[in-house]
């Protein structure tokens, strides 16, 4: 079916089949942010194509009117040759366009064989449509290999088969390209790997693949040809063959990369964070955090890799005060924290033990807030800021415009709105207000998330001299390339718990993967043991 | 989904946008009184000079408006900590059992000067009181504050009826009122402190308590905008999950915001029994409790605003009661439905002429720059 689409169209233009997806001279602004200007792109069909750009460069915004979120205010989409008008998701589907987004779009309650023909029932008894599903899913997993059990319930698969589930969807709706938004972000390496053979076996059944993504190695592994994207406009085609990982970046950010220096030579000091035994439930009784113990000494960072949901928030969270924990204890420079003995943030504050937030967007921020109050955020009680009753409004103006100025964040205006900043500029600010008061202990979670690759480059070097200066970071990311680039010694959380503890010099990735997955030998062997 | 990227200036949504709204309720109006055969112009022109045609008018406009003033800041100051506080009516109905308790207590022995402090303190405390078990419910129980303050409205009533029919009552008297307070539970009428000065205006129920209700809008803001307890309370407002990782306790920050708002619509007694009636009596709030939902909403929860619409509140009421009476085919229900109309324009539709204006203005915005492109 989808070879035969294209050769029709391909037969009615000249000798060679048009490409998939042409966009030419597409152009998007937003008010004043000029989103996408005078795009042109094609992918040829039946390949995979990557497009990489820093956050902010127009990538979302390019699919989202290529899926139909958004109208173009100018140019033209051809599909197979044909120009089209893509107003809706609907009008996509029509022309054999599937996404998968970021976030699953998923009923967490039904099962995968609901979710597939969620939209695309006929009539109004569902069984019919049921049957001809379940053949339909039959037919697809002999074709393209993708298994996933048609009665299980979504919430109860792990995140990559949710993901399978829905690219299933968008195959069962008979999409011939499939846009794919920064799939890997919640996969393990091992889970990722599984994606990457499912894509190409899509991709030798005739399917056009366009990868969304910020992680250069995913494009170097997998795609035929890849678009960069700076600033809203496509800055270079080139071959996946004749390019590099280096020339990807330097296009991305439009300049040279330097690579920090980790001096990992250094010898840690006193332990200001020691964690023993501490266990916590959520409010429905599942324990997030199982019986973790380890210690985090000044001068030193203590990376906790992990895949995103495996405890390693609830634990940021428990440290910093904002949740209660169930057993167990900790020492937080000087002060013991147990169960009958609880913290709030505000004490954990006045300790000097800070912490930047995983979710900037809802903890870290107030995003209607201008930045300048977001920029005391935790702060608000302090003497310094307070003037009799009122609080200091210039005072905190002026602090935060040095803050700003300081971090580097663009633009220097306090009285902007803290939505209205970029995700990198959003992210400068927590850590500007956080790494200000000078803490002995810095919790910080995952600093560089949705982060553009010159604010990573500016945060690593904040977090790393922080370390120089003697402050001791818990870092949690899911990104096992942060983790690696900073960390002096990695914990790997899985399930609540910690399986795994090894120095950050000379890690290796394909362990640290196998212990997110806890895959290694002696865990599978525990695992059957119980 | 375009013109919701476009970054709209402040003026153009709290300015004109309230304008856009009153004008679509006033042309439904105006077609409504069109088909009861009357002249639409007419009748505004008789709302406006019953609003404000003669001291006695203006008297009465803003009377009404200082009622509409504390609720209106009571619902917008729930509002700012995300809580929806549909009790004013029941908070100043009780507000104003504080205040009827506390002068038939004192207005034997007190002056004035001292019984002040005690009925804005009695209001404060009762109204304040009947907003706390709503809030602690909401803050510590899970119970929904919408739900909880509705349902304290109908308590209130059937208290205050218990209360006046068999506890307070004066005796031999044949309505459920108390006795009258003694002139030192009195707040002057405006047309005595403007006869102290020698201004002769002619008499209405404007009172003292006008000046209060300004002063409560400054302090107000003062609250919300300039103090770090009112960062707090936006912080709750904007994200309960900033706040508790900010070392706020969302929990107190929302039982504080309930007692400030109740103990504000505590203040309509104050207009109501101290400055006017003079006596304790049932179903004095006459609903001004819940015309605040509107007023707060529709001057966007902030104290400027609130004054302007509590003003509008205040023309409707009068001039509405001026146009039924003069107007034979405009009974007073139909006074009723305009107010109403306002109140669904304003209250309930609020931002659906925001999308249009906006449009509207992007649409103009852009010609001018071309335009002035163009010329360059």
């Amino acid at each position: 079916m989808i070879a035969s689409a294209s050769q029709v169209s391909g037969s009615i233009a000249q000798g060679d089949p048009p490409p998939a997806i042409e966009l030419r001279g597409i152009d998007k602004r937003f008010g004043e942010v000029h989103a996408n200007r005078n795009v042109d792109l094609r992918v040829a069909a039946g390949t995979i194509h990557g497009i990489v750009g820093e956050n902010g460069a127009g990538k979302s915004t390019l699919m989202s009117i290529l899926y139909g979120f958004y109208e173009a205010d100018a140019g033209e989409i051809r599909i197979n040759g044909r120009p089209l008008q893509i107003r809706s998701a609907n009008d996509a589907l029509q022309a054999g366009i599937g996404m998968v987004h970021q976030h699953f779009m998923l009923v967490d309650t039904f099962s995968v064989l609901e979710n597939v023909m969620l939209g695309a029932e006929s009539g109004a008894v569902l069984s019919r449509s049921k049957t001809l599903a379940r053949r339909e899913l039959e037919r697809l997993e002999q074709d393209y290999g993708l298994r996933v059990d048609p009665d299980a319930v979504v919430e109860e698969l792990p995140v990559g088969e949710q993901q399978r589930a829905e690219i299933l969807k968008s195959l069962y709706r008979g999409a011939e390209i499939l846009i794919l938004d920064e799939p890997t972000g919640v996969l393990t390496p091992q889970e990722s790997d599984q994606l990457f053979e499912i894509l190409r076996s899509l991709k030798e059944r005739g399917v056009t693949i366009l990868l969304i993504t910020h992680k250069l190695r995913e494009i170097m592994d997998l795609t035929d040809f890849v678009s960069v994207m700076r600033q809203g406009e496509i800055v270079a085609h080139r071959r996946t063959s004749e390019t590099d990982q280096k020339e990807l970046a330097e296009l991305m950010v439009g300049r040279s990369i330097e690579q920090h220096d980790v001096n990992r030579s250094h010898t840690p000091g006193e332990a200001v964070l020691a964690v023993k035994n501490v266990s916590m439930r959520d409010a429905k009784g599942v324990t997030r955090v199982d019986d973790v113990s380890f210690e985090v000494r000044a001068g030193e960072i203590v990376g906790i890799a992990g895949v995103a949901g495996n405890g390693q928030t609830e634990l940021l969270e428990l440290l910093s005060g904002i949740r209660p924990l169930d057993s167990g204890s900790f020492h937080a420079n000087g002060r013991q924290v147990t169960p009958q003995n609880p913290c709030s943030p505000k004490d954990m504050r006045r300790l000097h033990v800070n912490h930047v937030p995983e979710d900037r967007h809802r903890l870290g921020l107030v995003m209607p807030f201008l930045a300048s109050e977001s920029s005391i955020l935790g702060y608000q009680d302090r003497g310094r800021i307070n003037k009799g009753l009122a609080l200091d409004y210039p005072l905190i103006i002026k602090d935060c415009a040095e803050m700003m100025r300081v971090f580097d964040v663009r633009p220097v205006d306090p009285m902007l709105r803290s939505s209205n900043f970029s995700g990198g500029n959003q992210q400068k600010i927590v850590l500007a207000r956080e790494m200000d008061k000078e803490p002995t202990l810095l919790l910080v979670g995952q600093p560089t998330r949705g982060v553009d690759v010159g604010a990573i480059e500016f945060i690593h070097g904040q977090l790393l001299s922080m370390r120089d200066r003697g402050c001791a970071i818990l870092l949690v990311s899911v990104e096992l390339d942060e983790i690696l680039a900073l960390s002096d010694r990695i914990l790997v959380m899985f399930e609540g718990r910690i399986v795994g503890d090894v120095a950050g010099a000379g890690a290796d990735k394909k362990q640290l993967g196998l212990l997110m997955a806890n895959a290694s030998p002696d865990a599978a062997e525990s695992e059957a043991v119980s | 989904m375009k013109a919701s990227h476009v970054s709209v200036p402040a003026w153009v949504t709290i300015g004109v946008v309230p304008v856009v709204n009153i004008a679509m309720a006033l042309f439904l109006s105006g077609l409504i009184i069109l088909l009861i055969g009357e002249n639409p112009i007419d009748a505004v022109q008789l709302i406006f000079i019953g609003a404000f045609g003669y001291d006695e008018a203006i008297g009465y406009t803003l009377y009404y408006t200082t009622n509409f003033i504390f609720t209106g800041l009571a619902v917008a100051i729930a509002f700012h900590a995300m809580l929806f506080n549909i009790g004013g009516e029941g908070q100043a109905y009780i507000g104003g059992l504080g205040i009827g308790l506390a002068i038939l207590a004192f207005d034997h022995t007190l002056p004035f000067w001292l019984m002040l402090p005690i009925m804005l303190s009695a209001g404060a405390l009762f109204g304040a009181a009947w907003a706390f078990i709503p809030a602690w419910a909401q803050a510590y129980r899970g119970s929904h504050i919408v739900i909880t303050t509705i349902m304290f409205n109908f308590i209130a009533s059937a208290l205050m009826v218990y209360l006046l029919v068999n506890v307070l009552v004066e005796p031999g008297n044949m309505s459920p009122e108390t006795r009258e307070f003694l002139p030192s539970g009195h707040l002057p009428f405006m047309h005595e402190v403007f006869a102290w000065f020698g201004i002769a205006i002619t008499k209405s129920p404007l009172n003292i308590s006008i000046f209060w209700a300004l002063i409560c809008c400054v302090l107000l803001w003062f609250y919300i905008w300039r103090t770090r307890w009112g960062y707090a309370l936006r912080t709750v407002g904007h994200s309960e999950r900033a706040a508790v990782y900010a070392g706020i306790r969302p929990q107190r920050v929302i039982v504080i915001t309930m007692c400030i708002s109740g103990a504000l619509a505590g203040f309509v007694g104050i207009n109501e029994l101290a400055g006017v009636q003079h006596r304790l009596l049932l179903n004095f709030t006459a609903g001004y409790g819940f015309t605040g939902i509107a007023v707060s909403l529709m001057g966007r929860n902030h104290p400027l605003g609130i004054v302007l619409a509590s003003l509008l509140f205040g023309i409707l009421y009068q001039g509405g009661a001026e146009l039924a009476f003069e107007m034979p085919k405009i009974s007073r229900e139909m006074v009723v439905t305009i107010q109403g109309l306002v109140i669904l324009f304003s209250g309930a539709l609020a931002y659906m002429s925001e999308p249009w204006v906006a449009r509207a203005y992007t649409f103009v915005a852009l010609g001018l720059t071309q335009q002035r492109a163009g010329e360059a």
